[in-house]
């Protein structure tokens, strides 16, 4: 939710139930609110919505329109309003996941994520063209962004159309701090870590520091002079569940938690809470 | 020429009182000859033309002072912007009788001196012939062509008439009238209520009420509102708006002047493609001039007005003409498109509100203003008012750039301004709305030419490329043709787009090889049904249009090449054969020419074509004299030349 907080509300309808949300949240962030489940590959709760994976679409009808119209959006950067229904799982908001992840089977034939998230879909086996290839980078721009949002952009996007690829243009502002390859939804950013207290990504190779009393890992000595510059400004968004607490505090713990190395693979956002 | 006092104007008056000066001392101007400096018209030699025009005339002013005719005094010259008819370039035309000159030579300014200037005859030779065809009726006037006499021409009103790099010639034909009149006499409001009430709808594509989105703007709340001109024209086969840039930049200024005005607007952009450095040259003199004579910068005229412009060159991405991805562009990010679903008026450019239109709209803007909202919505028909430039190309007589009211049928503007398609071939189809619009069909010929009529038949407006296809035209290998120019313009952020155009692409290529299966043409349908409704932007989403509308009015020539395996237009080299028929009288000629010797066959005898050696280069076909030699598809044949 980009807008600033207000105490005005809306009242609408998600799957035939009633909520009241603010004014200004986005359907993805309400529905997920209510326990449904709307997939999606590029949504992060720390990062701005982006709309590139087109899996959390849903389908809405705002009050004035014609009974049958319904339109398909986005429904990470989709605000709610007064009075609007929305289906997070029609038929047609079914078929065109199905389509996209059927596209996504056949550009990374080889990722188990994109493979279970179509089974769901009834996609077992791509209708496409396959393309013959390892990588399974869905080109969603999590970790493009992520890389931006902490205050780096040492990777980017290059080219454009079906050529476009992740690559690290700016490799002397990589701090190693893996943010990007820990967000990846389908794991695509290969890295190296806790291998004799180095740390290998994009190329490039760190010295980890760990802390004098504990003994825990921190991460690289640039991350961490990084982090120390940058402090509480570091441009991410919170999650919902963090705006309530000791801002300034959470914030910098938050960055912190996005940038540590995770030593075992799984979602940040789960470490967060 | 004549030149200004070098001061700013103080004042509207003061600007209107200069204009009034340069007509008057041009009313002794009895002759002028304007050579057409548009692209193609260069390309051809016209600056050749117009140095030789200019050293001739400087040798000859003796003769030419006995008839009255002194340089800068009752004679002039200029070069202008695009004429039109490009292809009958380079275009010299001679006010004010309205004479038409076409394929110019510098070997035949001569002539026109001789002739027509001294002696007031016609060079009948360089005159334009109906048709382009021998013995074709030739028409002096151009004034009197199909081709001119049945545009009305708004946007392009200047374009060809005066000198782009000239502030005088533009403030003698009216320029900056509109401005000075809405600075004057009408609020910002009651000129956006003009605006609205003409029915202007935006020209670069989507059609959105201008004057509806200027209020929109203006009722944000802002400390500041950009405004950008959208020069980002990059259809294949498109060049309105490079020739209005090109030809007319003052009229594209003083547009987005009285937008500034309306909107309160200090700052500007111009955001043209690198590929039109003459368009930047142009904007740039004349944004440069417009400081120097105070009517861009601080206190415009005296008004207390600021506006400063600048033009941003494109990097050559299609995808930033799309305004949200033009903004990041000029933010120095990637240019790629985001959700509109927050409107660019409130969050545009570096998140402030931004007010964007294309060219084309805001040419019309001084012209709307000076003339009235009533003028223009008398031209038009239904919700599209006005009129609209075409660039007609393709197979078609007389290619070039065209303006015409809306609602104009697709057969008037084909037929009768073009001229009919070249060698009186049949009509087949045309391909409106640039790389991402529709094919129509033959029946579809008679459909008007305006926003609505256009997108219910499954093709669009767009920013007004019109491609004309004769029967020779394969429309799976056009449709594979657009979706391949989109592949490489897709920006490449979203799933359906991105991967889906690929997709399309290989399903395509695979049925022009004749390896098309059934299942294949349900499988296309259904991808560009989610490219159309999940797409990120409106590349996305009308990408599959080229692919829709062909399978929607020639589904039968997709399931040839699939079931039959036959390419009826004789396109698709896999799915052709060439032969010999018996015509031949065996001159060996493409015998010799043939780069795989697949031609066997003794010297006057007929010959034969080995069909596993050929790879349907075609190159038999272009060098023999006789016209023997056949495309055939499915043991039919499919093309020969014949002459009509």
């Amino acid at each position: 939710m980009s807008e600033a907080k207000t105490n005005e509300t809306v009242r609408l309808t998600i799957d035939g139930r009633e909520i009241e949300a603010p004014k200004g949240a986005m359907i993805l962030d309400v529905a997920r609110d209510m326990g449904i489940d709307v997939p999606s590959l590029c949504a992060h709760p720390g990062l701005e919505p982006f709309g590139a994976c087109r899996l959390c679409v849903v389908e809405i009808q705002k009050p004035g329109w014609d009974d049958w119209y319904k339109q398909l959006v986005t429904s990470c950067l989709f605000q709610v309003s007064e009075g609007m229904k929305v289906w997070t799982n029609s038929d047609e908001v079914r078929q065109n996941r199905s389509v996209v992840l059927d596209l996504q089977m056949a550009r990374v034939p080889k990722s188990d994520h994109i493979r279970k998230l179509a089974a769901e879909y009834g996609v077992t086996e791509t209708s496409y063209a396959e393309r013959d290839t390892d990588d399974t980078c869905i080109m969603c721009g999590t970790c493009v962004r992520a890389c931006e949002a902490v205050g780096r952009s040492a990777i980017a996007t290059l080219s454009r159309g079906p050529d476009k690829y992740v690559d690290v243009p700016n490799k002397d502002a990589c701090m190693g701090c893996l943010v990007c390859a820990n967000l990846c939804p389908t794991d695509a950013i290969p890295f190296e870590a806790n291998d004799n207290g180095k740390r290998r990504i994009w190329g490039k190779e760190f010295d980890l520091v760990a802390d004098e009393r504990t003994g825990e890992v921190l991460g690289p000595q640039e991350y961490l002079a990084h982090i120390r510059k940058r402090g509480n400004n570091n441009g991410l968004r919170m999650p919902d569940d963090m705006k309530h607490e000791s801002a300034k505090v959470k914030r910098f713990d938050y960055a912190q938690k996005l940038c540590r190395v995770a030593e075992v693979n799984e979602p940040v956002a789960e470490k967060v809470k | 020429m004549i030149s200004g006092n070098g001061k700013p104007f103080a004042s509207p008056q003061d600007l209107l009182k200069r204009a009034d000066a340069i007509r008057k001392v041009r009313e002794s101007i009895k002759q002028e000859i304007r050579v057409c400096a548009g692209p193609g018209c260069i390309a051809r030699g016209a600056k050749d033309v117009h140095k030789k025009i200019r050293s001739e005339i400087k040798s000859r002013a003796k003769e030419l002072k006995d008839v009255g005719l002194k340089l800068d005094a009752t004679l002039s010259e200029k070069c202008t912007g695009c004429h039109g008819m490009c292809e009958a370039g380079p275009v010299v035309t001679l006010e004010p009788e309205g004479t038409f000159y076409t394929g110019v030579k510098p070997k035949d300014v001569k002539k026109i001196i001789d002739k027509t200037l001294l002696n007031g005859q016609i060079v009948e030779s360089l005159l334009y012939r109906l048709g382009h065809q021998r013995g074709g009726d030739k028409t002096e006037r151009y004034a009197d062509i199909p081709f001119y006499r049945l545009q009305v021409r708004v946007a392009l009103r200047n374009v060809g008439v005066v000198d782009p790099t000239s502030f005088d010639d533009f403030l003698a034909e009216g320029g900056f009238s509109a401005f000075a009149k809405a600075i004057t006499d009408m609020t910002p409001e009651a000129v956006i209520d003009e605006v609205e009430e003409s029915g202007l709808r935006g020209r670069g594509g989507a059609g959105f009420s201008t004057g509806r989105k200027w209020r929109s703007a203006l009722r944000v709340k802002k400390d500041r509102v950009w405004l950008i001109c959208n020069g980002d024209e990059g259809d294949p086969g498109a060049f309105m708006d490079r020739a209005i840039m090109e030809g007319d930049p003052y009229s594209v200024l003083e547009g987005m002047m009285i937008g500034a005005y309306a909107l309160g607007a200090t700052d500007a952009w111009i955001y043209v493609r690198h590929e039109y450095p003459l368009a930047v040259e142009h904007l740039q003199m004349a944004i440069d001039k417009l400081h120097t004579v105070g009517l861009l910068g601080d206190n415009i005229l005296g008004t207390g007005m600021s506006l400063n412009m600048r033009i941003s060159r494109g990097g050559g991405a299609f995808v930033c003409g799309e305004s949200s991805a033009l903004m990041r562009s000029l933010e120095g990010k990637v240019g790629e498109p985001r959700a509109k679903y927050v409107r660019s008026v409130e969050k545009g450019l570096h998140d402030e509100p931004t007010v964007l239109n294309n060219v084309e709209t805001y040419t019309c803007v001084p012209a709307i203003i000076d003339k009235g909202a009533s003028w223009f919505a008398s031209m038009g028909r239904d919700k599209s008012k006005g009129t609209k430039a075409f660039s007609l190309v393709g197979k078609v007589k007389n290619t070039g750039l065209i303006e015409v009211p809306m609602g104009r049928t697709l057969r008037e503007i084909i037929y009768d301004i073009g001229g009919g398609i070249i060698d009186d071939r049949p009509f087949k189809a045309v391909q409106t709305g640039g790389p991402s619009g529709g094919c129509l069909p033959a029946d579809k010929l008679n459909l008007p030419v305006d926003f609505d009529s256009l997108s219910q038949a499954g093709a669009m407006m767009g920013s007004g490329g019109m491609i004309v296809m004769d029967d020779h035209t394969c429309m799976v290998d056009v449709a594979k043709y657009f979706i391949h120019f989109l592949i490489g313009e897709s920006c490449g952020k979203c799933v359906p787009c991105r991967e889906g155009l690929r997709q399309v692409y290989d399903l395509l290529n695979k049925i022009t090889l004749g390896d098309g299966e059934e299942g294949d043409l349900d499988k296309i349908e259904k991808l560009c049904h989610t490219m159309e409704v999940a797409s990120l932007c409106a590349l996305g989403k009308s990408a599959p249009y080229p692919v829709t509308s062909t399978i929607e009015y020639f589904r039968e020539e997709y399931e040839e090449h699939i079931n039959d395996k036959v390419c009826r237009a004789g396109v698709c080299p896999s799915l052709i054969m060439y032969e010999i028929n018996d015509d031949c009288n065996g001159c060996e000629v493409c015998k010799k020419h043939c780069p795989t010797d697949a031609i066997t066959g003794e010297k006057k005898k007929l010959h034969v074509i080995d069909p596993d050696a050929c790879i349907s280069c075609g190159i038999c076909m272009s060098v023999c004299k006789f016209d023997t030699i056949d495309i055939t598809s499915g043991g039919m044949i499919v093309s020969r030349d014949v002459v009509a």
